[in-house]
């Protein structure tokens, strides 16, 4: 019973915002922060309290062919959990960070609708209630990017919502075709049908991969993405780059082509390719970047190669690995977004070449950089060392040498190009007459939380907390068959 | 047979207006096209030839009904349309403030 809460705290949230806001915005602020904290400690507890079991949630009353169902399961609680945390400290970050821009209430209710769509996206078990939610997520994206009111923010909006548009119709021709076929909207009935019929399987997955693929932003479908993660606010940038391509992105991918299409080897050799091809081609590209946000933003696109290259494999080692960078990747971007927003709030730009010398005069974004930083080129002890290790170790095991020699050179190009941007903002010899007392107190406890989280989630590896922590969530991925009988089991 | 390839038509007719054209509102206006083309799509699947509307009553117990249900979807995506359309032309007049024009081709300060 508590999943729904999940989805109508933020909504009561945006409500209440909206109806009593005054000039100022001290309510707003108030009010989605005790949102925000209430939802982290309630995901936390859901996650804890779960045990690999799964729950279902029939609303309005009726049995589940008739009704729109929530399916609570690990994979769902494990991505509110991510959600819960990104927009818990990126409101702490919002609260000085967009003064700046504007003290408007209206930041504040955008970004609960944020959070109310993506989990609606990820704890829904029906197809067409999650295009509803996604489309939530997505219409308050949109907005959000545009935010600042300035130019090019104009523009990335309106990039990015066109080309979202064209995905969210190519998904809803594939529900469409999807609907004809199994005369069925709830995921656990169209997985017991559709895979019988191989032909119109092939059809609705090519068009659920562009699609999704698209929010996802894997390689041939990244056009949207540096100009709208490089453009939004700080805060949102994190937002969107930590969770909103994972929730919107690749947890659909991973609950429509495993769970429910029953993880056809086509597309998962599909999913390889295309993971390979993100990995280095965005690496690439992201050397060449002078401006900060649009580094990391092509460096999430390589960072989303790792985990689909790993879906793409398919053993359970490698599907371990995907889970924990998935968690992994939301913490580091995040805190990488953050040092980025931090540093143009302190001297006024994005640029690497008007930076310099900032390690004297921003100590504490200096140090959670190193730490994000050392933590996604993957080296000892980070987090992201070991879910690339564990990428990699299974890449060697399914005998994928070349994946894996791939995914050492994107490792490589990754250190490589965050050694640029240490170099070029945090050394050498510009004098810059800033403080960091400018950068509020929300603001330095975001980055040292997530930067503490960088270093301690490693030991989500030790095998007593792996166990019951990441294994029923690889299980839930990895049994296809068994989610259809736990979801339809439970009536 | 004849009206699903129409209708895909209708999408790629969409689909080539968003990715040709330059004009920001003749974007818009194709993305609406294409949208119309799905909406058209879920509901030729749920028709029927010589089929009367889903109300159950006396005396339409014995015969052919459509499907209700993917037209409930349809206006569901009707009202998403609506706001997607709302939201991309608040985004085209407010770039028009900022550039003076509806070109895409003199709208890029963004590349690479």
């Amino acid at each position: 019973m508590i999943l729904p809460y999940f989805i109508i705290i933020p909504l009561l949230a945006a409500f209440l915002i909206t109806l009593f806001s005054r000039e100022k915005d001290y309510w707003s602020i108030t009010v989605s922060t005790i949102a925000s904290a209430t939802m982290l400690v309630l995901s936390i507890v859901c996650f804890i309290t779960l045990k690999g079991e799964t729950f279902i949630y029939n609303l309005s009353g009726w049995k589940i062919p008739f009704t729109i169902c929530l399916v609570r399961d690990s994979l769902s609680c494990f991505m509110i959990v991510i959600i819960q945390l990104i927009s818990f400290t990126s409101l702490l970050f919002s609260v000085n960070y967009i003064r700046h821009i504007s003290s408007s209430w209206k930041y504040y209710s955008l970004f609960m609708f944020l959070v109310a769509g993506m989990n609606g996206v990820v704890s829904t078990g029906d197809i067409f209630n999650l295009f509803v939610f996604m489309e939530i997520a997505l219409f308050a994206a949109y907005a959000l990017v545009s935010y600042g009111g300035k130019a090019f923010e104009f523009e990335a909006a309106f990039k990015y919502a066109v080309i979202g548009s064209i995905s969210s119709t190519l998904i809803l021709v594939g529900i469409g075709i999807t609907y004809s076929a199994t005369s069925s909207l709830t995921l656990a009935h169209i997985a017991q049908v559709l895979p019988q019929k191989p032909d119109i399987l092939v059809w609705v997955g090519v068009l659920f991969l562009v699609g999704f693929g698209i929010k996802a932003a894997i390689m041939p479908f990244h056009a949207w993405l540096p100009d709208a993660h490089s453009s939004a606010p700080a805060p949102i940038s994190s937002m969107l780059s930590g969770v909103l391509i994972k929730a919107l992105g690749i947890y659909v991918l991973i609950r429509l082509f495993f769970n429910v299409f029953g993880a056809p080897p086509v597309f998962m050799n599909i999913f390889m390719v295309l993971g390979a091809a993100s990995i280095i081609i965005a690496s690439f590209l992201a050397i060449g970047q002078w401006d900060m946000k649009r580094l990391l933003a092509y460096s999430s696109i390589s960072q989303i190669g790792f985990i689909l290259l790993a879906l793409g494999i398919s053993t359970k080692l490698a599907i371990l690995g995907a889970v924990f960078h998935i968690f992994n990747h939301a913490i580091f971007k995040s805190l990488l977004f953050y040092n980025a927003g931090s540093i143009e709030m302190a001297i006024g730009t994005r640029d690497l070449r008007e930076m310099g010398n900032l390690k004297s005069v921003l100590p504490v974004t200096y140090s959670t950089s190193l730490i994000g930083t050392l933590s996604v080129s993957g080296l000892p002890p980070f987090n992201g060392f070991f879910s690339k290790l564990i990428i990699i170790v299974a890449c060697v095991q399914a005998g994928y040498i070349t994946y894996a020699t791939i995914a050492i050179i994107g490792s490589l190009l990754t250190l490589a190009y965050f050694l640029k941007v240490q170099r070029y903002a945090f050394h050498g010899d510009k004098l810059f007459d800033v403080s960091e007392k400018s950068i509020g107190g929300g603001m330095k406890f975001a980055m040292l939380f997530l930067a503490l989280l960088c270093v301690v989630t490693g030991v989500l590896l030790i095998p007593a907390l792996r166990q019951s922590m990441l294994d029923p969530i690889v299980d839930t991925i990895f049994n296809k068959t068994e989610y259809i009988k736990l979801v339809l089991g439970s009536l | 047979m004849i009206l699903y390839i129409l209708c895909f038509i209708l999408l790629l007719v969409g689909l080539y207006g968003v990715l040709t054209k330059k004009d920001l509102i003749k974007i818009i206006l194709s993305l609406s096209i294409m949208g119309y083309a799905a909406n058209l799509f879920l509901i030729l699947f749920a028709y029927k030839n010589d089929a009367i509307f889903p109300i159950l009553s006396e005396s339409a117990v014995q015969e052919a009904m459509v499907d209700p249900l993917p037209q409930a979807l349809v206006l569901t995506s009707i009202v998403i349309e609506l706001g997607i359309t709302a939201m991309l032309v608040a985004l085209a007049v407010r770039l028009y403030q900022k550039y003076k024009t509806f070109d895409i081709t003199k709208i890029r300060s963004l590349s690479g």
